[in-house]
C-alpha cells in the first residue's frame, strides 16, 4: 500500500538516509527504531506524504508521491491514520470533535457516533470528551491523537512515539487497539524507543523490528 | 452566473462543521462588518448621484430638442409687425408645433427674479420674445436662419443648445463618475476583505496544519473562511445600505423643481437599485476570500 524505493531525504545540508527501502503490505507490522535525531520523524512523514523524497521513490496507493498534488494527498491520508509526536489539535473545539474530525472533513460525520464513545472509552477519555486539548495533559493527548488516528478504520496506521508519556498499562492497552487493527488487515508502522512495548507486540503479533541509524535502514538484530 | 449563484447560495446554507473547525476571528469579523457597512453606504449615495445626474441630463437634452426661443429686437414702431411676421413664418416652417409671442405678463415674469416686481416693462425697449415648440426631429436651423434674415431683419434664434450643450456633457461626465466611484467601492471593498482573510488564514496557520492532517481539502478549509467573510459582508452591506436609503429618503425635498441638491434621491423604481448592493457585496466578498484563501493555501503548503 506503501512503498519506499532506495529513498533518500536532505532538508538541504546532508543526506539524513539513503537507499532507504520500505514495503507496508496490508496486514503487516513494523516497528521503528533508532537514536533521536537518527530521521525516524522525518522517515514517517515520507510515508504519508507531508514530505517527499529528494531522491528515489515513495509510492502511496499506488501513486507517486511528486506527482501527488495536494488534493491527492488529502484523499490518500483519508486512508492514513497518523499520530504525530507533537500531537496536533484544534485547541477551540472538545475532545469529541478533534477526534471525529477526520470523518467531519471527509463529510462521514453520521459514521461518528457510533464510534466515538467506544474508542474514547477504551482509550480512558471517556470522561473527557467535552475538554478542550489544551486542558488535557501530554498521555491525554497522545491517547486522543491514537483514537483520531483509527476512527476513520484507515488501511495503514502510522505512529510516532505513540507512548512517550503514557504508563505501562495504559500503554499495553493502545497497543492491544493496533494489533486488533493490524489483525483486521490494516498496516501498522509505529516508531518508538520504548522497547518493553516491541516486545509485548512481538508476543501477539508478527511485527518487523527496523532500525533507523547511520543513515541506513536495517533490521534489528536478535538483541530484541 | 447561475452556476455561481448556486454554489454561493449552497454556501450560505452552509456547512457549520467546515466552519466550526476554524476558530472565531473576533477583530477581522467587525472590521470586515464595519467596512462592508461604509462601503455600501457611500455605493448607496454615489448610486443616487448618478442617477439625479441621468435624470438632470436627459430632462435637458430633452427640453433642449424640444424648444428655443426666437427675439424680436426692432424700433418699439416695428416690433408688432415684426413679431406677427415672424410668427407666420415660424408657423408655416416644417418640424415646429407651434410659435407664441410671449405676453408681456410671461416676459415679467421672467424678469422679475432679477430686476422686481415694478418693472415698467412697457416703458423698456425689451426684445419680444416667441416661444418655439419643435416636433418630430425639429426645424432646420439654417434655412431657419436665411428665411429670417430676409424676412424679420430684427429676429435672433436662440436655439438653447449653444448655452445647454456643455450642460449636457457636464451632467453626463458626472454620471460617469458616480459609476467610476462605486466601481472604484467595489475594487476597495475586494481589496480590503482579501488582507481581511489573508490576516485570518495567518493566523490560523496551526489550524490549517491540523486540517489538512486529518485529509482535508484545500476547498473545505477554504470555505469556512469564505462562508464567514460572505456572510459579514453581506450583513455589513445591508446595513450599510438601509442606513444609506433611510438617510435619502428623509433628505428635505425643498421643491425647487429642478434643483440639482434637492434631486439627488431615488424616484420609482430607482429605489429597487440600491437593494443589489448588499448581494453584490456578498459576490464581492465571496470572490475576493475565495481568491485569498486559495492562494495562501497554495502558499503554505
Ligand atoms: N524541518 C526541518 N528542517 C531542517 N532539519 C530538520 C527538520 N526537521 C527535522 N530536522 C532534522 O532532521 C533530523 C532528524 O529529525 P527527526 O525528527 O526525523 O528525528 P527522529 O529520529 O524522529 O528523532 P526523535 O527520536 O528525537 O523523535 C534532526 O537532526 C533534525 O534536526
Ligand atoms: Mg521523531
Amino acid at each position: 500500500m506503501i512503498e519506499l524505493r532506495n529513498v533518500t531525504y536532505s532538508y538541504g545540508g546532508g543526506e539524513l538516509f539513503s537507499e532507504v527501502s520500505l514495503q507496508l503490505a496490508p496486514g503487516s507490522f513494523h516497528f521503528l527504531t533508532g537514536p533521536s535525531g537518527a530521521g525516524k520523524t522525518t522517515l514517517l512523514k515520507l510515508c504519508y506524504g507531508e514530505l517527499v523524497a529528494t531522491g528515489g521513490e515513495v509510492s502511496i496507493f499506488g501513486s507517486d508521491t511528486r506527482k501527488m498534488n495536494r488534493d491527492d494527498v488529502a484523499m490518500a491520508r483519508r486512508r492514513i491514520g497518523v499520530v504525530h509526536q507533537d500531537c496536533q489539535f484544534l485547541d477551540h473545539l472538545p475532545l469529541s470533535e478533534n477526534v471525529v474530525l477526520p470523518l467531519t472533513v471527509a463529510g462521514r460525520q453520521a459514521e461518528a457516533d457510533a464510534n466515538l464513545k467506544d474508542l474514547l472509552a477504551w482509550v480512558g477519555l471517556a470522561g473527557q470528551a467535552e475538554s478542550l486539548p489544551p486542558q488535557l495533559s501530554g498521555g491525554e493527548r497522545q491517547r486522543a491523537a491514537l483514537a483520531r488516528a483509527v476512527i476513520m478504520s484507515p488501511d495503514v496506521v502510522i505512529a510516532d512515539e505513540p507512548t512517550g508519556n503514557i504508563d505501562w498499562e495504559m500503554s499495553q492497552r493502545l497497543l492491544t487497539l493496533l494489533v486488533e487493527l493490524n489483525k483486521m488487515g490494516k498496516a501498522v508502522l509505529v516508531a518508538t524507543h520504548d522497547l518493553n512495548l516491541i516486545r509485548a507486540a512481538k508476543a501477539q503479533v508478527s511485527a518487523r523490528i527496523l532500525r533507523l541509524a547511520g543513515r541506513k535502514l536495517q533490521a534489528a538484530g536478535a538483541e530484541l | 452566473m447561475k452556476v455561481r449563484l448556486g454554489f454561493l447560495l449552497s454556501l450560505l446554507a452552509g456547512d457549520p462543521q467546515a466552519d466550526r473547525a476554524v476558530p472565531p476571528t473576533g477583530f477581522t469579523a467587525r472590521l470586515t462588518v464595519f467596512t462592508s457597512g461604509a462601503m455600501a453606504l457611500l455605493a448607496v449615495f454615489a448610486l443616487a448621484f448618478s442617477l439625479a445626474t441621468e435624470r438632470m441630463a436627459d430632462r435637458w437634452a430633452a427640453e433642449l430638442a424640444r424648444t428655443s426661443t426666437l427675439r424680436i429686437s426692432a424700433p418699439q414702431d416695428q416690433v408688432g409687425a415684426q413679431t406677427a411676421a415672424a410668427v407666420r413664418l415660424l408657423e408655416t416652417t416644417p418640424g415646429i408645433a407651434s410659435a407664441r409671442a410671449l405676453t408681456p405678463e410671461e416676459q415679467q415674469a421672467l424678469l422679475e427674479p432679477w430686476f422686481g416686481p415694478d418693472l415698467p416693462i412697457a416703458s423698456l425697449p425689451i426684445p419680444q420674445l416667441i416661444e418655439i415648440i419643435e416636433e418630430g426631429d425639429g426645424f432646420d436651423e439654417t434655412g431657419l436662419r436665411a428665411r429670417l434674415l430676409a424676412e424679420v431683419p430684427g429676429a435672433v434664434l436662440d436655439d438653447h443648445t449653444r448655452w445647454r450643450e456643455p450642460l449636457v456633457a457636464a451632467a453626463e461626465r458626472l454620471r460617469l463618475l458616480g459609476l467610476a466611484a462605486i466601481v472604484l467601492i467595489g475594487l476597495s471593498t475586494a481589496a480590503m476583505i482579501t488582507m481581511a482573510a489573508q490576516a485570518a488564514l495567518a493566523a490560523n496557520a496551526q489550524v490549517i496544519r491540523v486540517l489538512r492532517l486529518v485529509g482535508a481539502r484545500d476547498i473545505y478549509i477554504a470555505r469556512a473562511f469564505v462562508r464567514r467573510f460572505t456572510l459579514r459582508a453581506l450583513t455589513g452591506a445591508a446595513v450599510g445600505t438601509a442606513v444609506g436609503m433611510a438617510a435619502i429618503w428623509f433628505l428635505p425635498s425643498a421643491d425647487d423643481a429642478g434643483s440639482f441638491l434637492t434631486g439627488l434621491g431615488f424616484q420609482g423604481l430607482h429605489w429597487l437599485w440600491p437593494l443589489a448592493i448588499p448581494p453584490l457585496a456578498a459576490v464581492v466578498a465571496f470572490m475576493a476570500t475565495r481568491g485569498a484563501a486559495l492562494r495562501s493555501l497554495k502558499e503554505q503548503s
